[in-house]
């Protein structure tokens, strides 16, 4: 558990932030009805630390707060669908409860997050409410036990408000490989929303809930913020603890989290990240508390990352990157440099052989992790009259067309005579990443790039072409395979929907570094100039 | 049967909230995969075999003609550990215990649980890696054999496939005398580390099966010999080596009935001297060494009859499961082509890296093993038959040892455990360490005897004693007045006396019938309550018998 925010030194200091007119994108300013700060124009401002304040000085009340939020909830929903499941009455009872807590001067009743509605991709186990993973074959089901990630959260004082749409078990980019519902992106209701976490990160955009949780297993959080314009952090592999997360490549998969700003993200790093020992694979390296070392606006020097190097991946920046795309980065690539960074292009030879590697590995891991689903002792079962046909059936009728292709896959990648050609050989690619990812990070301290190649697609344009599909994610692979953490923020808008599609800047850092790419991304979002990032959805009441 | 319920197939999906309650149950045909052996073995234990000792039955098989053929025999020994927990979770494993009462979402196979290796795996495989003289893989790892069936809740079962954690060792081992005894040396190709599956339990109409899943991720060890052996006596010999080792060791409690230590048998057979192996027949389901025995030199005579009636070709790659109740081996499942477990690196578990530091430790704290106690005892001089008796059981072992530290004679305290202690053993059937003797009091009856404090027939007596009630030699001497008659002046008295009473037998002594003396000895011994001193009572019941 980190220590307790700092909340007054850095409210004051937040409160100071100046407000001149930032009005490319006036939807949000036009909104009457909400007091809360996550709505006002302006650079990014912490809506844990606003609602940490308010209940500190008895301002509002938890149960106003998580009303506010379920309100907004309830008037988008339909149009989003970011919710497999919504948690309203248990929210609102939670929060009374927190009330209460708080009027009786009970001590330790205000955590960290006390009050903070947090959404959680269903592919996140928790006691307390179904959990699908986006899959017809758990339909139903409900776990025995709490993932870590969202123990932490509700340890911390978070509500959990819901639980967030996906492509099934995580395996899409859309979040229309879901077996119940598509999600819309809060920007344009035409488009997706990104994917695999499409509805943790059109919750965050929406304001439906203050944070989320994700995972990102090849892309899945940073697309979907680069999507939606919302903040997303993938942390390095063995951050954060896997358990209660339904493995899709347990080498790959990593919990992520949303936020509307850099210093909500990485308050939930501080709450969700450190060992566990009920997942072996995550580390005991010491958690620090990232939010208190991100400095305020007006404590910033001139040139606030003076000394810092940041190289820009060329192969990131040519054929097949939308143009918008393109001139966002170099843009958000300059304002560093004005910051007071230099900003050199670097090449990472292996960057285009990480997408094959990628497909083979995150399938051969599937294809063994998804053999768990067969019916047998939980989720969906299908009548049958012998063993085989009760497998058949049950996975048949249970798992979608995406899963069943990449079930396949890695079944024919891990057969004997394949092993070699396939999973053997993209093992040896992952490690040819990995080599080149640490050459130059130790050139750079920061690596830079888009997170997707465009802004968010129409819903069904690529739903019957799979490979340009998986051409989408190929800026965000080879950072899963070197298993670096990436953050991703809000850099710019491309031309597109009722009033731009937003695009994401992905930092990208030596693993354990997530401090930095936190504290720069802070830096780079507060200095962000005449850009709001809060959808027009919510200006529509 | 009161099993706890399991979840039928048509009832309507059920919330898993209590993981430990529902299961799936399939529903009819099941009878292809009935007969798989983990479960016939485990859930159906034929009744005991019949009273043919492994002795007997290997006489028989040495007598049988293998006419120019020779078996090459390998097994596949998978030993359950004794560890408090299971190999990847916190449940533990207790034999017998109600069904899916020892489970959790992690050994149930719930999604986002993760496998955490529990230490003590580690350290049995290194403790049985080195007992059987093996290389120890500094780096080791876990790799994912994928198949499925409804026992194993993963789809796969966490092993190790490339990098075993011990590999080429050997074992040594000493045949009965029975058999004309000889020493031999087995190769061990491989020791590796396993979770093992669940159970399935069948209807007794078979119209549906249900899973226990207690026994899913018990940590297994898995020690593959090389094909080394060419008799029944010689595996079952090796079978029983291994689990005396595992005992030593501590590691497994070694039960065959229980399913703890499982023996799978490769056999084939060739023409003596052909070097390459024959087509080999995988035997399962024997639930004891002499059961080992007895299916091998069966399954060798089935294949030599084969050969030699020109059916060779019908000798099969299969799995075949003996049979108890008609002695015979019978097909379960022919193997179509190999199958493919599509094994690669477990990515849920860090490779499994030791120091020289922890190995040295580890083998600094091993016991005695039975092949070091085999040669110490026959080094003391004991025969080849005390030497088995007594080091092929750890506690006898350990009885012995201590006895001989109190000072006993190594060649009188073998003969009185092998004798007396022995047959109140095998009457009670009780083990050594549950009678109430101490190894100190053995060597003090011992020590008795030897000084003339007592008779060696008093010693039986007081032995009896001591095994039933315990107690103390001299507590039982002084209780029971039970202390040597060696005065010589007594003696005469008891002698004269009962020569006066049986003058009939002394005239008929005196006439030549010199047996009578033996008579005389018991009248006089009956006199003394078993107390006189024999020596001196032959030596002056001889010398009055010929005083004339
Ligand atoms: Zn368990």
């Amino acid at each position: 558990m980190p220590p307790p925010l700092q909340a007054h030194r850095l409210l004051i200091s937040h409160r100071r932030l100046p407000s001149p007119a930032r009005r490319r994108f006036t939807a949000a300013s036009s909104l009457q009805s909400a007091p809360a700060t996550t709505l006002a124009p302006g650079p990014a401002t912490s809506s844990i630390l606003s609602i940490r304040e308010s209940l500190l000085s008895g301002e509002r009340t938890a149960a106003d707060i998580t009303s506010e939020y379920l309100s907004r909830l309830r008037r988008t929903e339909p149009s989003l669908r970011s919710f497999i499941h919504v948690a309203d009455a248990a929210a609102e009872r939670e929060a009374e409860e927190l009330d209460r807590r708080i009027a009786s001067g009970e001590k330790d009743a205000v955590g960290p997050l006390a009050g903070v509605l947090v959404g959680v991709k269903d592919n996140l186990c928790t006691a307390n409410m179904p959990s699908t993973g986006g899959s017809r074959i758990l339909d139903g089901y409900r776990p025995a036990y709490d993932a870590t990630a969202v123990r932490r959260l509700q340890e911390a004082g978070a509500i959990v408000v819901g639980k967030t749409n996906l492509d099934e078990f995580g395996m899409g980019s859309t979040t229309e490989g879901s077996a119940f519902q598509v999600t819309t992106n809060p920007w344009d209701d035409s488009r997706v929303p990104g994917g695999s976490s499409g509805g943790s990160a059109s919750a965050v955009s929406a304001r439906q809930c203050v944070v989320s949780l994700g995972s990102d297993t090849g892309g899945s959080v940073r697309q979907p913020a680069s999507f939606c314009g919302v903040v997303g952090l993938k942390p390095t592999y063995g951050r954060v603890s896997r358990f209660g997360l339904m493995a899709y490549a347990s080498s790959l998969d990593v919990v992520g989290c949303f936020g509307s700003s850099v210093f909500d993200t990485a308050t939930i790093l501080s709450v969700v990240a450190g060992h566990d020992k009920m997942d072996s694979t995550s580390s005991s390296q010491v958690v620090p508390d990232y939010a208190s070392e991100l400095v305020s606006l007006d404590l910033l020097e001139s040139k606030p990352l003076a000394g810092l190097r940041i190289g820009i991946i060329q192969e990131t920046l040519g054929e097949g990157v939308a143009n918008g795309v393109i001139s966002s980065i170099k843009g958000a690539a300059s304002h560093l440099e004005q910051l007071g960074s230099v900003v050199e292009e670097v090449s990472l030879p292996s960057f285009s052989l990480g997408l094959p590697a990628y497909y083979i590995l995150a399938s051969s891991e599937a294809s063994s992790n998804l053999s768990r689903y067969d019916g047998i002792r939980y989720g969906r079962q299908f009548s049958a009259d012998d063993l085989n046909e009760l497998y058949g059936e049950s996975r048949a009728n249970g798992l979608g067309h995406e899963v069943k292709m990449r079930i396949l896959m890695g079944t024919y990648a891990l057969s004997a005579g394949y092993y070699d050609a396939y999973y053997k050989r993209a093992q040896q690619v992952r490690t040819l990443v990995k080599e080149s990812f640490k050459d130059a990070l130790e050139r750079y301290d920061i690596l830079i790039s888009p997170a997707a190649p465009s802004a968010a697609y129409k819903i069904g344009e690529k739903i019957n072409d799979p490979l340009a599909m998986y051409a989408g994610d190929i800026l965000t692979v080879n950072v899963n395979l070197a298993g670096l953490p990436a953050l991703v923020v809000p850099c710019g808008f491309v031309e597109g929907g009722p009033a731009g599609l937003p695009v994401g800047l992905q930092l990208i850092g030596s693993p354990f570094c997530e401090g930095n790419l936190l504290r720069v991304g802070h830096i780079f979002e507060q200095t962000l100039q005449n850009l709001s990032f809060v959808p027009p959805l919510l200006a529509e009441s | 049967m009161a099993l706890t319920l399991l979840r039928g197939m048509r009832t309507p999906v059920s919330s898993g909230s209590n993981p430990g309650l529902f299961f799936a149950v399939l529903r009819p045909r099941l009878s292809r995969f009935t007969a798989r052996a983990e479960s016939a073995q485990a859930t159906e234990p034929k009744a005991a075999p019949p009273p043919r000792s492994i002795q007997l039955a290997t006489k028989e098989a040495a007598e049988q003609k293998t006419q120019g053929f020779e078996a090459v025999i390998g097994i596949e020994t998978h030993v359950q550990l004794s560890t408090v927990t299971k190999a990847f979770c916190s449940c533990p494993y207790s034999y017998g215990a109600q069904p899916n009462s020892t489970v959790c979402p992690t050994c149930m196979g719930h999604p986002g649980t993760l496998p955490v290796l529990n230490e003590k795996v580690v350290e049995c495989a290194v403790k049985l890696g080195l007992a059987l003289n093996c290389e120890i893989s500094m780096t080791s790892k876990f790799d994912r054999k994928q198949y499925f069936y409804p026992d194993l809740p993963k789809g796969y079962q966490i092993s190790q496939f490339d990098i075993p954690i011990a590999k080429k060792g050997h074992v040594d081992l000493d045949l009965p005398v029975e058999f004309g005894g000889g020493h031999r040396k087995f190769g061990i190709t491989r020791v590796h580390m396993e979770e093992d599956a669940g159970k399935l339990l069948h209807s007794e109409s078979s119209s549906y099966s249900q899973v226990d899943l207690n026994r899913a991720g018990v940590p297994l060890l898995e020690i593959v010999s090389e094909p080394d052996m060419r008799t029944g006596i010689e595996a079952a010999e090796y079978g029983a080596e291994l689990q005396r080792i595992v005992r030593y060791l501590g590691v497994s409690n070694g039960n065959m009935q229980e399913g703890s230590l499982r023996c799978d048998v490769n056999v084939s057979i060739r023409p003596v001297g052909q070097s390459e192996f024959g087509t080999k027949v995988e035997i399962k389901n024997m639930n004891s060494f002499s059961a080992i025995n007895r299916a091998i030199d069966y399954e060798i005579s089935r294949q030599i009859l084969l050969h030699k009636e020109g059916q060779a070709d019908q000798i099969v790659q299969e799995t075949r499961l003996w049979d108890e109740s008609s002695q015979k081996t019978f097909t379960m499942r022919k193997k179509e082509g190999l199958a493919d477990y599509r094994y690669f690196p477990e990515p849920d578990l860090p490779e499994v890296v030791l120091t020289s530091d922890y190995i040295n430790e580890i083998s600094k704290s091993m016991p005695e093993l039975p092949e070091a106690k085999r040669r110490r005892y026959e080094n003391m001089g004991l025969s080849m038959q005390d030497v088995l008796f007594l080091a092929n059981d750890d506690n006898i072992g350990h009885f012995y040892d201590s006895t001989l530290e109190h000072g006993a004679d190594a060649k009188l305290a073998a003969n009185w455990i092998m004798g007396d202690i022995a047959a109140y053993l095998k009457d009670e059937k009780v083990s050594i360490d549950e009678i109430k003797l101490t190894p100190l009091e053995l060597s003090e009856l011992i020590a008795s005897i030897k000084n003339g404090t007592i008779s060696g027939k008093i010693g039986k007596e007081i032995l009896a004693e001591l095994i039933a009630k315990g107690g103390t030699v001299k507590g039982v001497i002084e209780e029971k007045d039970l202390v040597q008659i060696a005065d010589p002046a007594a003696i005469e008295a008891m002698v004269d006396k009962v020569i006066a009473d049986n003058p009939k037998q002394l005239e008929q002594y005196r006439a030549g019938k010199t047996k009578l003396q033996g008579f005389f000895a018991g009248q006089v011994m009956k006199a003394s309550k078993g107390k006189a001193n024999p020596v001196l009572l032959n030596k002056i019941l001889g010398e009055k018998l010929n005083a004339n």
